[in-house]
């Protein structure tokens, strides 16, 4: 096969097909790589995404939910809302599925380094930062980072993705853990409230320190006003934005926001550089 | 170098022989580029309606097929990379070429199936002498005898073709032709011929894109959509507009996949699969097309994407024409506004 052609994806075996949410609509692939060279070819950083493919349906754009650190599979969480994606979550484990990518731009770790870091993430959109998180607690790579603090929120518990790591994570002293959700439930032991006012409660330094965001517009929208009350500069304030996407590559013509297309100029943008795009997303 | 018209026939019957040879041909009463097998099915003198960048960017095209079981997977998919010669494309149109080139072929991925076909194609354009009322080529740095995008370039003196050859490409193909030299009438033949064709309509396109900076949120797009009924005729029938598609034809675990041209004048282009949808109205993406052509792809490439053929005036069926609507841009009073 071509590997220059960047229509082509590469086989991979979907080893689990797991029931994330307890409304059942969110279901995180593990997928493994048929071919040694594929894996080996498969380079990728935290906040980039690839083409799903279900043999027989088409394909469509998910973040990857893995990290770097985790050799060997991919991890994508997806909702059940298209063709595709109901595709996938019938999908029996041991099936055959089609990955394109990594594309698109990523999370600036490296830049990031010596930096404190916010992540803030709502709902199902905290795919790629569980991705970001993995990689930044690698035991190689924490060090590089200063305090590392997590905001996460989701309507009820039972709709918080990742249990097992949320679990592994507040176990440890070097990640301030934040989980909320919006309504208080019986047995719930965490915070309760929307995000914009758990941020405001936990007050992190804006100094020396960047905020990755990504969840609904909603959310960002309300938790935009609290983070620059706080401190925090266009320039300190990541996103990951979302868009109907097709090639992936900048060429279909889709997913532009003025000049810059989402697919290979993003999906990561700071504040500042949005500023600068008209706000047609 | 000349080419008798009377001889085009056997011509192109003989690169037929080495080369698929690409033509404008008469499809239902419709001009547009084919393959021809014949010479003679070869139309000339016609403009085609249907823009040539289906010779490299076809409407519809499999980029690979497929089938997929348990065991494991196949697939194939091959280039296009076919000896291929195009003749009869108007100077705009080979302009065209050039600004799709930089959509294509970009910093970090490479579009095999165009470039396959890009770069086993030599074009050999036809100068206009008389361009058509709709045309305004001159005003998006074009011109009808404009050699940008061509290899060889091909002038009506009358009863002949007068032959340059532009590119490498371009001496190579003509010099397998054994063609007769122009003598000194033919040769200014030609240049009357190039001195004397007017076209017609003018655009002034200069502070355009800065005006169009400022305009986002103009109220100028609230009425100029509202009698555009997004058909898309514009956008498939403009050679410059790139926009694609990518579907599976496929049954249970075995097809392939197909691109099509896609328009951003359509309401599901963009739609998200949550439902949300950026460009809502005929507002926005009567926006989007025009910010598009004149501010995106002049910030992205460093040049305008239209050549002036002016099919999309020629074709609109609620007559919209993009020269008074950047006229009208241009008068417009956009104050301080920025984005």
């Amino acid at each position: 096969m071509d590997r220059n052609n960047p229509y082509l994806p590469i086989p991979m075996r979907l080893v689990k097909n797991f029931t994330e949410t307890e409304d059942k609509l969110i279901h995180t692939f593990t997928l493994e790589f048929v071919n040694k060279e594929d894996e080996e070819n498969f380079k990728y950083m935290p906040g980039q995404f690839a083409e799903l493919m279900v043999y027989g349906k088409g394909e469509a754009p998910f973040g990857i939910a893995s990290s770097p650190t985790e050799p060997g599979i991919l991890k994508f969480s997806v909702a059940k809302v298209g063709v595709v994606s109901t595709a996938l979550h019938l999908l029996e484990e041991g099936s055959i599925v089609g990955v394109r990518g990594p594309l698109g731009n990523w999370y600036p770790v490296e830049d990031l380094k010596g930096k404190n870091i916010v992540i803030i993430g709502g709902g199902f959109a905290f795919t790629t930062l569980r991705s970001t998180i993995e990689y930044l607690l690698d035991p190689a790579r924490r060090g590089d980072y200063g305090d590392l603090t997590v905001i996460y929120g989701a309507r009820n518990p039972g709709l918080l993705l990742y249990k097992d790591e949320l679990k592994k994570w507040s176990e440890r002293d070097d990640i301030n853990l934040v989980t909320t959700i919006d309504r208080p439930v019986e047995g719930w032991t965490g915070r309760t409230g929307f995000i914009p006012a758990v941020v405001k409660e936990e007050a992190p330094s804006a100094e020396n320190t960047v905020c990755i965001i990504c969840g609904p517009p909603v959310m960002i929208k309300f938790t935009q006003p609290v983070l620059e009350e706080l401190g925090f500069t266009p320039e300190q304030i990541i996103m990951s934005l979302e868009m109907r996407m097709k090639c992936g590559l900048g060429m279909c013509g889709r997913c532009n926001i003025g000049s810059k297309y989402v697919c290979k100029d993003g999906p990561v943008f700071t504040l500042a550089q949005l500023k600068k795009l008209p706000n047609e997303y | 170098m000349i080419i008798k018209k009377s001889e085009i026939a056997g011509l192109l019957d003989q690169l037929a022989k080495e080369y698929r040879v690409y033509a404008p041909v008469d499809e239902n009463g419709n001009i547009a580029f084919k393959a021809i097998k014949e010479g003679a099915e070869a139309k000339l003198g016609e403009n085609s309606k249907k823009p040539p960048k289906e010779i490299l960017f076809p409407q519809s095209e499999e980029l690979f097929n497929y089938s997929v079981n348990q065991e494991g997977l196949r697939m194939d998919s091959k280039v296009d990379d076919t000896k291929s010669v195009a003749i009869g494309l108007r100077p705009c149109d080979a302009k065209s070429i050039m600004l799709l080139d930089n959509v294509f072929s970009n910093d970090q991925y490479q579009d095999v199936y165009y470039l396959a076909r890009r770069d086993n194609t030599v074009i050999v354009s036809l100068g206009c002498n008389r361009p058509s009322g709709t045309c305004f080529c001159t005003s998006v740095n074009s011109g009808p005898f404009d050699t940008d995008g061509s290899d060889v370039l091909l002038t009506d003196i009358g009863e002949a073709y007068l032959v340059e050859a532009i590119t490498e490409q371009g001496k190579e193909l003509v010099g397998k032709l054994n063609l007769p030299e122009a003598d000194a009438e033919a040769k200014a033949l030609a240049e009357k011929a190039k001195a004397s064709a007017t076209v017609a309509s003018e655009v002034d396109l200069a502070g355009l894109k800065e005006k169009l900076d400022g305009m986002f949120t103009h109220e100028y797009w609230d009425k100029l959509h509202e009698k555009c009924i997004g058909c898309a005729a514009c956008t498939y029938l403009c050679p410059t507009c790139h926009c694609f598609d990518i579907e599976d034809d496929a049954k249970d675990c075995e097809g392939c996949r197909v691109r099509n041209w896609d328009a951003c004048m359509f309401p599901l282009f963009t739609l998200h699969g949550s439902g949300h949808n950026p460009r809502t109205s005929g507002k926005e993406r009567f926006r989007q097309r025009v910010m598009h052509k004149f501010n995106y792809f002049v910030d992205r490439y460093n040049a305008t994407a239209c050549v002036g053929c002016g099919r999309c005036i020629k074709n609109c069926p609620v007559n919209m024409d993009i020269r008074q609507v950047l006229a009208e841009i241009k008068a417009q009073d956009t104050g301080s506004e920025v984005g």
